[in-house]
């Protein structure tokens, strides 16, 4: 499925002003494209995600996802919080087959998935476990095993993984792209880190402050396997913090 | 759909859109405008049809009429004075002792290890249950009644300024130290205004419990009060001056608690500078 | 910090006897207004063991259960309803603040009234005093819930109905379990009260009886026992609420 955003704005309405987060936004993202959206604080990539994933309504313009218009969140559309969001009350095995139970698939079938994807992620050993009991890293895995469980066509990322060191992050990024040159979702992926965003992305949306336009967009032309190190990747990386410098330059005049 | 929908609980939560100031507003007098006339109708009816003693549920005009005719015969000042001057008294004693003890407790170890049993001790008892054994001890009159706030609101007092004291950042006191703080000085100038929000939530729990056991201790054994007037209108089934009482009651503990709020904003402006 | 516990009270019993007993040597006080903890014991097993003790604690029991269980029910359904919808939330919320701040004992006497001096007005007071105090911590729990927590079932399939069952009510659940302990010991707070006028049984009346007899003893072994029901019975809700709540513990993380 792929998702189509056409003159998408939105404007946040609080104690009578009016802040304008993004404004006439155009955004194509094809089938198992991996996008990844980049930009100074504020400049609307997160709403645009929310959008995207129903959260929020759009003040202007439309969203489509495999042709059809988003009218709320649903499970065509996984999501991924930066603040993991698990559910506290559920061990590690009653949050990854969460989706399957509200689709009423049998026992046998949810035991099956849920097996399979914490297999994936590396946490098998800890279905048991509550999510209090588990590492950010930890509890992040299990929030990509939730929704990739779910089996949605499109996967949305929300810096998902913000929250974490930069050991942890460099291995939950290999370990999304192992992932994702298994299951080829199509994932848009919202990031503060360049490196991050060059590392795992097809192609690197720029966007501009508040209020969030497109900038730039960036075609990664690198293998599936990348090397963080790799002359070619830091070319890509200069390039982009070029022009990204700029915008963050206007954020702190 | 009333109740809030998906969209709506996914943009706001549950809380659902904050409504304009004014759209709220409206909402909460409506809200209290419909309560009242309930409230009259269901007075009037009771009125013109009988169906039992109209005392039973008075309709709030002869609410207000019951307080406006005690007012005029000049009786409801002086319970109402008695109310509050007992009230005044019973809790500042508390809330000094409570504080003086507080600040004690939380700096002293030895000071904590004395008090603190006792009143972990004494605490699960509910205060009520100690209201006889003052009335037996001091007598009926004003003693007990006092004392008896005092009593009461001495444990909630106390443990909040405690725990304002023992929540303080160690590192604050560090950072005064090596700046060249002096234990008068540690206590005047970093202990007290960093435990004042726990003190002076403690003070407005104070108040509200003192205007709770007030009520009863008004009830057993006195001859004033706003208490004893409810109680006494037991006798002739003076429901309308019952319920006005209570209503006094109620508006005066508003404005005791609204009075430590405004201390509160004072006090703590660094808490919230605009 | 159990031995000091258990050391703090031995010592609280040392002074209270020392006090006491030492009162009686002394003549200071009428040794009757001083009750010694033995007075204290003898009372205690003296009502023990004619059973009026338990008629009294039972009494004073049946009550709370049924006029707190009757406003715990109402605080629940209407708790959740407020909560979920903006219009009931906004016409109830003026309306409890201006019954709040009124103390609910001053009501007692029109219960009285209401009621009669039988069962109901005790129960009903109860109810009334409970329910106000609950409600509004009810609804304040399940307003409290994450609205990530929602959006993340959401895009997992939930629907509407599923959202309630799935996530706000195990969201909520800690919280509504709170509002029930405080209903609880607001119950037992204003049972006393309410058993000093117009009742013949009950704690509270045990301890009235107390002070119209003379008997100091009396009111100070019932305050007692109330204090050690109040515990009992919160140390039982939190032993529960730990047993329900297992996945807060911070566990070790590995």
């Amino acid at each position: 499925m792929n998702i189509h955003v056409r003159g998408l704005s939105r404007t946040f309405i609080a104690q009578g002003r009016e802040t304008p987060a993004l404004l006439d936004v155009d955004l194509e993202v094809a089938e198992h494209e991996f996008v990844c959206l980049l930009g100074p604080s504020g400049c609307g990539k997160s709403t645009l995600l929310n959008i995207v994933a129903g959260f929020l309504r759009p003040s202007a313009g439309e969203v489509r996802v495999g042709g059809r218009p988003v009218t709320g969140p649903g499970a065509d559309r996984g999501v991924v919080f930066q603040e993991y969001v698990l559910f506290p009350w559920l061990t590690v095995d009653g949050n990854v087959q969460f989706g399957l139970k509200l689709k009423g698939a049998p026992a046998a079938e949810r035991r099956a998935v849920v097996a399979r994807y914490l297999e994936l992620v590396g946490l098998a050993a800890h279905a048991e476990k509550y999510p209090v009991q588990l590492s950010g890293g930890m509890k992040q895995r299990v929030a990509i095993a939730r929704a990739l469980a779910n089996n949605p066509e499109i996967i949305l990322m929300d810096e998902p993984f913000g929250a974490l060191d930069a050991q942890t992050r460099e291995v939950l990024q290999d370990e999304l792209g192992r992932i994702q040159r298994v299951e080829h979702k199509t994932v848009l992926f919202v990031t503060h880190s360049i490196r991050e965003a060059v590392y795992l992305a097809d192609r690197v949306v720029v966007m501009t402050t508040a209020p969030g336009r497109i900038k730039q967009v960036f075609q990664i032309k690198l293998p599936e396997v990348r090397d963080r190190f790799a002359p070619e990747f830091t070319h890509y990386e200069s390039e982009i913090t070029r022009v990204v410098k700029e915008e963050v330059a206007k954020v702190h005049e | 759909m009333w109740l809030s929908s998906v969209p709506e609980m996914m943009e706001w939560g549950l809380r659902g859109a904050s409504l304009p100031p004014r759209r709220a507003l409206s909402w909460r007098l409506a809200s209290l405008a419909i309560f009242l006339a309930l409230w009259s109708v269901a007075g009037g009816l009771v009125e013109a049809r009988r169906p039992f003693n109209p005392l039973f549920l008075p309709a709030p005009w002869v609410v207000i009429g019951a307080l406006l005719e005690l007012a005029r015969k000049g009786q409801l000042w002086v319970h109402v004075a008695a109310t509050l001057e007992r009230v005044a008294v019973g809790f500042s004693a508390g809330a000094l002792l409570a504080l003086a003890l507080g600040l004690l407790a939380g700096q002293m170890r030895a000071v904590r290890n004395v008090v603190e049993p006792v009143v972990e001790l004494l605490r699960p008892i509910p205060p009520l249950a100690m209201l006889p054994l003052f009335i037996v001890w001091v007598g009926i009159g004003e003693g007990s009644k006092v004392g008896f706030i005092t009593y009461a609101t001495f444990f909630p007092m106390f443990v909040t300024t405690v725990h304002g004291v023992a929540q303080i950042d160690a590192r604050l006191l560090r950072a005064a130290q090596s700046l060249g703080a002096r234990p008068r000085h540690l206590f005047f100038r970093v202990i007290l205004p960093a435990a004042l929000p726990d003190v002076l939530t403690g003070l407005r729990l104070g108040v509200a419990l003192s205007f709770f056991v007030i009520v009863i201790s008004e009830f057993v054994g006195a001859e004033n009060g706003l208490g004893y007037l409810i109680n006494d209108g037991r006798n002739f089934f003076l429901v309308p001056q019952m319920l006005g009482a209570a209503l006094l009651l109620g508006l005066l503990g508003y404005a005791g608690n609204g009075l430590v709020r405004v201390l509160e904003r004072r006090v703590l402006r660094w808490q919230h500078p605009r | 910090m159990r031995r000091t516990r258990i050391l703090a009270l031995l010592g609280v019993l040392a002074v209270w006897a020392a006090v006491s007993y030492g009162n009686r040597a002394l003549g200071v006080m009428m040794p009757a207004l001083l009750p010694t903890p033995g007075d204290v014991g003898t009372v205690f097993a003296a009502t023990a063991r004619d059973g009026t003790l338990w008629r009294h604690v039972v009494t004073s029991l049946g009550r709370i259960a049924v006029g707190f269980g009757a406003a715990a029910v109402a605080a629940l359904a209407l708790g959740l309803l407020a909560a979920m919808c903006v219009p009931v939330r906004l016409m109830l919320e003026p309306i409890i603040e201006f019954v709040r701040p009124i103390p609910p004992l001053a009501f007692l006497p029109m219960f009285l009234v209401w009621f009669g001096l039988g069962e109901a007005s005790k129960v009903a007071f109860i109810g009334y005093t409970t329910f106000f105090p609950m409600f509004v911590a009810v609804a304040a729990a399940v307003l409290r819930v994450d609205v990530t927590l929602l959006r993340a079932a959401a895009s997992l399939g939930a629907g509407h109905l599923d959202l309630i069952r799935r996530v706000i009510v195990p969201a909520a659940l800690p919280g509504i379990i709170v509002a029930l302990r405080l209903g609880f010991a607001l119950a037992l707070f204003v049972i006393v009260g309410a058993e000093f006028m117009g009742a013949d049984a009950g704690l509270g009346h045990l301890i009235m009886e107390g002070r119209t007899f003379f008997l100091p003893a009396q009111i100070v072994m019932g305050a007692l026992v109330l204090g050690l029901l109040g515990s009992v019975v919160n140390a039982l809700l939190l032993a529960a609420e730990r047993r329900l709540f297992r996945w807060r513990e911070a566990g070790a993380t590995s």
